[in-house]
């Protein structure tokens, strides 16, 4: 008697329904962190999806079988109907989380948000110190969400503590794990950072070292040893130090559809990138034509599409070909397999990368004024 | 834990992540109210499927359950 794990291991043929829904609400945010995975040209972005289009979009998506519902951002308290919206999708039988940096989170709204039927908060820090949390976000946060994180768990919701980890505070990882321990979180996500986006833009001054990388892996299988309380604990894999590229989406177009906030819809966050595919947008088209029909979400689903080495790899099934965005970022084809893995003719490119290291380069916080004037 | 038609099973939802029930844990898992005991809860089952010896299956998928915190001991 065994209960079925999803997201499914086997290739998929007849696509299932879009499992996970994220909704980035909007792209404006109280912080600037310098490793935002949001596309760095976010200010070029069309106007905001008013109410009725994102209450449409739930509606559509449930139809179809979408279960899980991320609200993110950008920062999603930014808007001022998430109470409506989370209602809705409460109603429509989502589990609902709340992927949020904290601001904004007042006793007002955490019980609003309680009322609505919010399931869980995700509560993002970037540091356990605060000199290196309000340095990364370019603002002065720490104290603040400290607060939000005793507010969360005193409304009793689950909570996710979310800390991406790069070269300026990787050497942290046993005093985040401490402090999101004494927080009372249920689950850590120890978040390596994701070279897309505004990461991408600062990949120099964030890459850590493959020594830092071995060491904080070693103290998080400590610390999970000898844990107090049951907390989950998420670390994530710093690809450009593996041999094997992530399982990118479960692949494209297999369980994750995300919304951007001008209703373009993608099969990732930075999927936007990749050339010569349509992403509709959820104002003309509907979520079962976007899901189905749309090149955007059919071209890279199965793997009809894959080259050699990954075309006759038995890996393939396990990690299909790896993130297409980091094939195109990193070898000019998004068709290539993921230079991660070892058996690309491109590995070295990564090799070289993980290397590629400039503390000394200024940061580019993400921020309107830096979209606009240099992206 | 809730019904999906989409999928035709039982799934149970927590944050960030889903599991999707096979039919035998869906029966059993939708049982499982916090009212009833494991014997009890047999006892529905193999009178439900006209079955017996369900026992072992039971207990076995439950004390998975509980180990995956799917399943809490009600008081």
């Amino acid at each position: 008697m065994t209960a079925v794990s999803v997201p499914p291991t086997s290739p998929v043929i007849q696509p299932g329904p879009p499992l996970w829904l994220l909704l980035e609400l909007t792209y404006r945010c109280p912080l600037h962190c310098a490793f935002c995975y949001n596309p760095t040209d976010f200010a070029r972005s069309g106007p905001e999806l008013g109410t009725e289009d994102w209450l449409r979009v739930l509606t559509e998506a449930r139809a179809l079988g979408s279960v899980q519902l991320g609200l993110s951002g950008g920062e999603p308290l930014s808007r001022d109907d998430l109470e409506p919206i989370v209602a809705e999708a409460h109603r429509l039988g989502f589990y609902t989380n709340l992927i949020t940096s904290g601001v904004g989170l007042s006793e007002t709204r955490i019980r609003a948000l309680k009322d609505a039927g919010l399931d869980h908060i995700q509560l993002s820090f970037q540091d356990s110190t605060r000199q290196m949390n309000d340095f990364l976000s370019s603002t002065r946060t720490f104290d603040l969400k400290s607060k939000v994180a005793a507010l969360i768990k005193g409304h009793d919701y689950p909570m996710v503590l979310n800390v991406v980890l790069h070269r300026l505070n990787i050497d942290h990882v046993e005093e985040i794990l401490q402090m999101a321990e004494r927080m009372g979180a249920d689950y850590v996500e120890l978040a390596n950072t994701q070279f897309y986006g505004w990461a991408w833009h600062n990949r120099r001054q964030l890459m850590p070292s493959r020594a830092q990388v071995e060491r904080a892996e070693e103290v998080t299988r400590r610390f999970r040893e000898r844990q107090h309380r049951p907390m989950r604990i998420f670390f994530v894999v710093p690809d450009y130090f593996e041999k094997r590229p992530k399982a990118c989406m479960n692949g494209l177009g297999s369980i994750f559809l995300t919304v951007t906030p001008d209703g373009t819809a993608l099969p990732c966050h930075a999927a936007r990138m990749l050339p010569g595919l349509t992403f509709p947008n959820v104002k003309a088209s509907s979520i079962e034509h976007i899901w189905y029909q749309s090149s955007g979400f059919t071209h890279f689903r199965g793997d009809a599409w894959m080259k050699e080495p990954c075309r006759s790899c038995p890996e393939k099934t396990r990690d299909f070909g790896g993130c297409r965005c980091q094939a195109y970022l990193l070898t000019g084809d998004a068709a290539n397999a993921d230079p991660v893995c070892d058996l690309s003719p491109h590995h070295h490119v990564v090799v070289d990368a993980a290397l590629a290291v400039d503390p000394e380069k200024p940061m580019v916080f993400r921020s309107r004024a830096n979209s606009s004037s240099l992206f | 834990m809730q019904w999906e038609a989409a999928q035709n099973a039982y799934v149970l939802l927590f944050p960030e992540g889903m599991i999707k029930l096979n039919g035998s844990a869906g029966e059993i898992m939708k049982r499982c109210t916090g009212e009833s005991s494991v014997a009890e809860i047999t006892a529905d089952l193999e009178r439900t499927f006209g079955t017996s010896g369900l026992s072992a299956d039971v207990i076995a998928f439950m004390e998975m359950a509980y180990a995956k915190q799917w399943l809490s001991v009600a008081p």
